[in-house]
């Protein structure tokens, strides 16, 4: 009897199951919703590996509200979906948006590509953005783009406040030696790309500078990034950047700095100064509105995505926050010339003149090698003496150790 | 107050005698239910002002509102089932595997290995070696606790638990190494354009628009283990050592052999788990593949006291719950910890009515009725 019963309330469950199903085939309700709202009838999908709480999907929700409130869309039009893991969830919640009457969908983890990419295949009417993705123009779909913002030019400038910082501790004996620390998540080009950055802006100013770079293996770990500022302050850096996204490296620093040690850091994204309101000179962070804009505009008016956008200070895509209480005397003024010589053109990050490999001045280099065969994917990267980035892919590819950084693990 | 010689307790819980109609152990376990919407409702109001009937209705519309919601919910909870059935006779017979999240990892990485370098293969051919590899690999990672627990007497739950994380750091491992794009330490979606090594479809157009493999796998497994636990003499073998292994003992069955053959028969189908989530949903691996459904299959397994075909039941509801906690989050605006706290509140209900429906309460003064 038992047993009888509970096979009928599985079969009753299946069927109900099978019931709901069979329901929304015969009705397709997205498109009735949205006749009943004439004005709107977009839909965009918006699939985020955090919430609200994590910062780099704060940035980019901030950004899609920024660029929606400046094309008149709603929250109608958008379909939000939070904490999707960058697994076959990912993929599902593509398709869902679709089922819901999305024609842009937007995913906006690294890891969440391969999953945006599958989904874009399956449906070419849609246009779908992995948001930081690399393999756009590989795969050779019209209907998949990617975006990432000329972040290595922020840290250029953020590397010229630690600069000075660092100049101005020589100049008063508190520092001997010129050592940066540098907390990163994971050894791959994006990473790479921004600490160079970051190091040939220090170096611009202290040209005998050299810097030691720590992973997490991880984007967000408190704990881990703290601890690595630890073990980089305790070899002897005095300024601590970093490409990883919580507070804990800041707040080690303010740590130490409260402790009596003369150490400052640089952050990112996000304003250090409630983690470390004395050892913090600034953040290079990223405004996502910029593209948000740019796509949604592109969108509405029936005009082609780019397949790979990257755009920096010139569009105000990228930028550093507010300059702390201890930066030193002339930053600010330093900083402006930087900002204008790259928005002018006149200043290359990646200029061949200012780094060495191996003791050898560069001259050739991959712009992208997405399959680790040692093959560059598309053209030369190294042209009229500095290396383009993130000109024929949006994604960072500079991925040479230069001479005065070392990886320590 | 009314004198007493013997003083009684003003509520008394005894086991019950018998065990309880199924109706009307059924009839306890839905009012359960009912009553746990109400408080999670209650909740619901309390922390967000939102209505709790539009609440439930954007639950049910998350987890089952569009067709590749509803397969997705499928698809879900066959794996979970899968692994609440492979659980089922290690639990039976009192073999705490908490390991089950390893051996979906193992099967998965075998899954994912035969993929990257056998897919040349024709399509069916490759598709049982994989089965095959991840039923060795998940029964591999179950016998050395089986053989442990049957040689030295050592722990299964403590030795189950470590080889999860020997299984996540060799998932790592294999992560780095098949890692694409290069440098992004993700695997990707594996043979995206021959889909190699996927499950086919078979119900409608376009690559894996449903699961109905998964579902035929599983069910069949399913099934199979019904059997095997009920019908077979190695089935009441499992029943009577999880009864009490002296009696077993007595009886002259073999303990010791009994345990690594149901520890290796547990594993070998949490790994068959990892075949069904790699070959048949992500397509790819990472050590999330697992995700905690090793241990979710728990809940599930004893939720239908090891009964593989109630499993379903519990399969479907947790999952919906799941993906109805995320719809609400994301619809509302609201923390995930709101809809988890949700999922508590019903998961709370449904493991608390086991007490109403193994246990009778008795108030003061009122005659025991027999």
């Amino acid at each position: 009897m038992k047993k009888f019963l509970a096979l009928i309330l599985a079969l009753v469950m299946v069927l109900c199951l099978a019931a709901c199903g069979g329901n929304t085939n015969e009705t397709p309700a997205p498109s009735n919703e949205g006749g009943e709202e004439t004005s709107a009838p977009v839909k965009i999908g918006v699939v985020l590996v955090g919430d609200e709480n994590e910062g780099y999907t704060y940035a980019h929700i901030e950004g899609i509200r920024k660029a929606a409130a400046a094309c008149g869309l709603t929250d109608e039009n958008i379909v939000w979906n939070y904490n999707i893991p960058e697994n076959e969830e990912c993929y599902d919640k593509c398709i869902e948006c679709v089922d819901q009457g999305c024609t842009l969908v937007i995913t906006n983890s690294y890891s969440h590509q391969s999953y945006t990419q599958q989904a874009a295949s399956e449906n070419p009417d849609v246009e779908f953005v992995a948001m930081t993705g690399d393999t756009a123009m590989k795969s050779g779909l019209p209907n998949f783009h990617n975006a990432f913002n000329l972040t290595f030019e922020s840290r250029y400038v953020s590397g010229i406040v630690a600069g000075m910082k660092l100049k101005e501790m020589m100049d008063a004996g508190l520092v001997t030696d010129p050592y940066i620390g540098y907390v990163g998540a994971f050894p791959y080009a994006e990473v790479v790309s921004g600490y160079t950055g970051f190091f040939l802006g220090i170096r611009s100013i202290v040209p005998e500078a050299h810097m030691d770079v720590q992973y997490t293996n991880s984007w967000f770990d408190i704990q881990e990034e703290g601890k690595a500022a630890e073990a980089l302050m305790a070899r002897g850096c005095c300024i601590i950047g970093q490409h990883a996204d919580s507070t804990g490296a800041p707040k080690a620093v303010q740590t130490a700095k409260d402790n009596g040690t003369p150490v400052y850091s640089v952050g990112y994204n996000i304003d250090m100064l409630a983690a470390a309101p004395t050892a913090a000179l600034t953040s290079s962070t990223n405004d996502w509105s910029v593209f948000y804009t740019y796509l949604f505009k592109a969108f509405l008016a029936g005009e082609p995505i780019a397949t790979d956008w990257a755009e920096g200070y010139e569009s105000g895509a990228v930028g550093i926050t507010a300059l702390g209480p201890e930066v030193a005397e002339g930053t600010a003024e330093a900083v402006a010339e930087a900002e204008a010589a790259i928005k002018a053109g006149t200043l290359h990050v990646f200029d061949t003149s200012t780094f060495t490999v191996g003791g050898e001045t560069v001259t050739s280099a991959f712009t992208f090698d997405s399959d680790g065969d040692w093959v560059n994917d598309t053209n030369e990267g190294i042209v009229d003496g500095y290396y383009h980035e993130s000109e024929y892919i949006s994604a960072p590819s500079f991925g040479l150790r230069i001479d005065g950084i070392t990886e320590l693990n | 107050m009314e004198h007493k010689k013997v003083h009684e307790p003003l509520l008394r819980m005894a086991k019950r005698g018998e065990m309880l109609p199924p109706w009307k152990a059924w009839g306890i376990r839905v009012i359960a239910f009912l009553l746990s919407l109400i408080v999670s409702g209650l909740v619901i109001i309390a922390v967000s002002g939102l209505n709790p009937a539009a609440v439930f209705a954007t639950m049910a519309r998350g987890a089952v509102g569009t067709n590749k919601s509803m397969w997705v919910t499928i698809r879900d909870a066959m794996t979970l089932l899968c692994i609440a059935v492979g659980l089922a006779p290690a639990f039976k017979m009192r073999f705490w595997n908490i390991g089950a999240e390893g051996q979906i990892l193992v099967g998965a990485i075998a899954s994912a290995a035969c993929m990257i370098y056998l897919n040349k293969l024709p399509t069916f051919l490759l598709l049982l070696i994989m089965a095959l590899t991840s039923l060795i690999a998940g029964g591999i990672w179950g016998l050395f606790p089986g053989l442990f627990k049957a040689r030295w007497n050592t722990n299964e739950t403590l030795f189950t638990l470590m080889m999860n994380y020997l299984a996540i750091r060799l998932t790592a491992f294999f992560v780095a190494k098949w890692e694409n794009p290069f440098g992004s330490n993700s695997v990707g979606i594996i043979n995206p354009n021959t889909h190699a090594g996927w499950l086919p479809n078979m119900l409608s157009k376009g690559w894996n628009g449903d699961y109905a493999w998964n579902v035929v796998i599983v069910l069949a497994v399913t099934v199979a283990m019904y059997l095997y636990m009920n019908k077979s003499k190695q089935g009441f073998e499992i029943s009577v050592i999880g009864d009490s292994v002296n009696t077993a003992r007595y009886a002259g069955i073999r303990v010791n052999r009994a345990y690594v053959r149901t520890i290796i028969i547990s594993g070998a189908i949490c790994g068959l788990a990892g075949f069904v989530a790699v070959s048949g949903a992500s397509h790819s691996i990472s050590t999330s593949t697992a995700g905690g459904r090793g241990f979710t299959a728990i809940i599930v397994a004893w939720l239908a006291q090891f009964n593989s075909v109630v499993m379903v039941i519990f399969s479907f509801l947790l999952v919906f719950l799941q993906k109805g906690a995320q719809a609400i989050a994301s619809s509302y605006n609201l923390s995930k910890d709101v809809s988890e706290i949700i999922t508590g509140i019903i998961l709370f209900f449904l493991l608390g009515s086991e007490f109403f429906v193994n246990y009778t309460v008795h108030f003061r003064g009122k005659k025991v009725a027999k």
